[in-house]
């Protein structure tokens, strides 16, 4: 059995009377591609700031790759790399001079150059190579980031909302990226808002909601269990049998949305609306997303 | 061996970036000073220079190059360390050095070692300059030398702690404008404090810039107006205790680490 990438024990953290993290378990194995999800202030940057050292937990251990994060941090912080949520930069330096500083505070020499090189080309920045940070655009600077927590070639790399703010073309060239990275060993533990992103990338996910995880699972599993199917129909009259509104999650006019558990309520749903009457005039069978499942379990609005 | 390896890099590499920040502005973090520290020689001297004599057989002007070297050189490392931790604060940059598994104590050498360079080179450039105006006497290079690298490590360590304290510029100002200014004026920059009335002698007694300016005045001219050994043992007490408290507040991960 290996070590797994994150080993996370009933961590807590407390901030004065605020209670940011009530006791978090989580085990992330190596090579997966992980999502936290969870509404703002959920308690994801925090349980990721405890991972990176820079808050300590009130109780509770984790450890990357085996290596505790407060005990033996140096070797915690060598197999981790973290995108940082926020664009900051350092404005004395060029991309190259920061990504070879960054790798000199692990360490890493000149043998390390090549690496860095490699990051700069795959991260589209070759041309902004020599461009001070501080003259970067909005994107460049995000793909500079990026740069930055790999330029150590750490196992485990922690993006913190990388996607935020970030236009299309950008957000696929990073995707690209970063699953290359993901199939090359790298483990990868994204937060995200975008619900999309993470049912698209990533194979398992756990959500948070007030400083707890509320849904730990594979996305696929998440997927089945809180919301199959959704079931949309527009009916002629407008109006719904009175049978089928604890399915409604959606109103649109005469358009209905109907969660289903399971794919026979289908079968159901059809008879009860043959029994009302109800003239169909148009229905369509609809893959839940993780959106469904998100706000089955953080509860709506 | 080479004297850079694994465990050493890290380290070296925060110092080479601390001394490139400043460097790669060397017209404000260099030649500004120098600038000023010239303009007060020139001021001070003109309008002093006959009319104040200090000690006998030393000009005025000569009496006032180690004080305006000191002066600049205290500054420079105070502000080398503050600013690069405040602006590093405030654009969110610092978060890069926090992620990696440089100590505590290795983020304090390489700062302050930064910290010093900066004062070394501002105090030399201006030593340098007036070369060329005065006959300046290097009696005892030896004190000169040690009470240079005390003064910059002593203001480079008060400026980690101003710069780990300090969420804002403003905030840093204040320690510069309330604390290091006041300080540096009050220390017998441009006067012995045997000239002044016995209240503010003793006062002046008081004032740890006093000590690093006159050791290091010592070593120009061989006189001051204490014992140089006196002031290095005050000096290297206040040092230690400046480091203690800035490791402490370090390894605590006070306003870093939350």
């Amino acid at each position: 059995m290996t070590v797994p990438a994150i080993k996370i024990e009933n961590i807590q953290k407390q901030f004065g009377s605020l209670q940011a993290l009530a006791g978090i378990d989580l085990t992330v194995q190596q090579g997966e591609f992980f999502g936290l999800l969870g509404p703002n202030g959920a308690g994801k940057s925090t349980l990721i700031n405890i991972l990176a050292g820079l808050l300590r937990p009130t109780a509770g251990n984790a450890a990357i790759m085996g290596h505790d994060v407060v005990t033996d941090y140096q070797a915690a912080r060598q197999a981790l790399g973290v995108v940082p949520q926020e664009l900051v930069f350092d404005p004395f330096f060029n991309v190259r001079e920061m990504l070879r500083f960054q790798a000199g505070y692990f360490g890493r020499g000149k043998a390390n150059d090549a690496w860095v090189d490699e990051i700069i080309e795959s991260l589209g920045l070759t041309d902004k190579a020599h461009t001070n940070m501080r003259k970067l655009s909005g994107g460049m600077k995000r793909r500079a980031l990026i740069a930055q927590a790999l330029a150590h070639k750490p196992p485990v790399i922690v993006l913190d909302e990388p996607t935020a703010g970030v236009d299309v073309e950008l957000r696929q060239l990073m995707w690209a990226f970063i699953r290359k990275l993901n199939k090359e060993g790298h483990t990868i533990i994204l937060t995200t808002h975008y619900l999309e992103e993470a049912e698209e990338l990533c194979s398992r996910v756990a959500m948070m909601k007030q400083g707890k995880i509320v849904a730990l699972d594979t996305t696929a599993n998440l997927l089945s269990k809180f919301a199959a199917k959704n079931l949309c129909i527009t009916l002629k009259s407008g109006v719904l049998p009175e049978s089928l509104r604890p399915l409604l999650k959606k109103v649109e006019g005469a358009t209905f949305t109907l969660a289903l558990t399971e794919l026979n309520q289908v079968e159901f749903a059809l008879s009860e609306l043959r029994k009302a009457h109800a003239e169909i005039d148009d229905m369509q069978l609809i893959e839940a997303d993780l959106e469904d499942v998100f706000l089955s379990l953080v509860g709506g609005a | 061996m080479s004297l850079i390896n694994e465990q050493t890099r890290g380290v070296y590499t925060l110092f080479k970036k601390e001394v490139l920040r400043f460097w790669r502005v060397a017209f404000q973090t260099i030649a500004s000073p120098v600038i000023t520290a010239l303009l007060y020689l020139l001021i001070f001297s003109h309008v002093l220079e006959g009319r104040v004599q200090v000690y006998d057989d030393v000009p005025y002007t000569a009496f006032l190059i180690p004080g305006l070297i000191m002066m600049s050189l205290l500054q420079n490392a105070f502000a080398n360390s503050s600013s690069s931790l405040v602006q590093s604060k405030v654009m969110g940059n610092i978060i890069f050095v926090l992620l990696t598994p440089l100590t505590y104590l290795q983020f304090f050498l390489a700062f302050l070692a930064a910290a010093i360079v900066r004062g070394l080179i501002v105090g030399l450039s201006i030593y340098l300059v007036a070369l060329f105006f005065i006959d300046l006497p290097l009696v005892h290079v030896a004190w000169v030398i040690t009470f240079a690298i005390l003064g910059s490590a002593l203001l480079g360590t008060f400026g980690i702690i101003a710069g780990i304290w300090s969420d804002r510029f403003d905030q840093m100002a204040a320690f510069q404008n309330f604390v290091i200014m006041p300080l540096t004026f009050l220390s017998g920059v441009f006067y012995s404090i045997h000239s002044l009335p016995p209240i503010w002698q003793t006062i002046s007694k008081f004032n740890p810039f006093f000590y690093m300016i006159d050791g290091f005045r010592y070593g120009f001219f061989g006189k001051g107006d204490i014992s140089p050994w006196v002031s290095f043992f005050v000096v290297s007490t206040f040092l230690a205790l400046l480091v203690l408290l800035s490791l402490k507040m370090l390894k605590s991960g006070y306003k870093l680490r939350g």
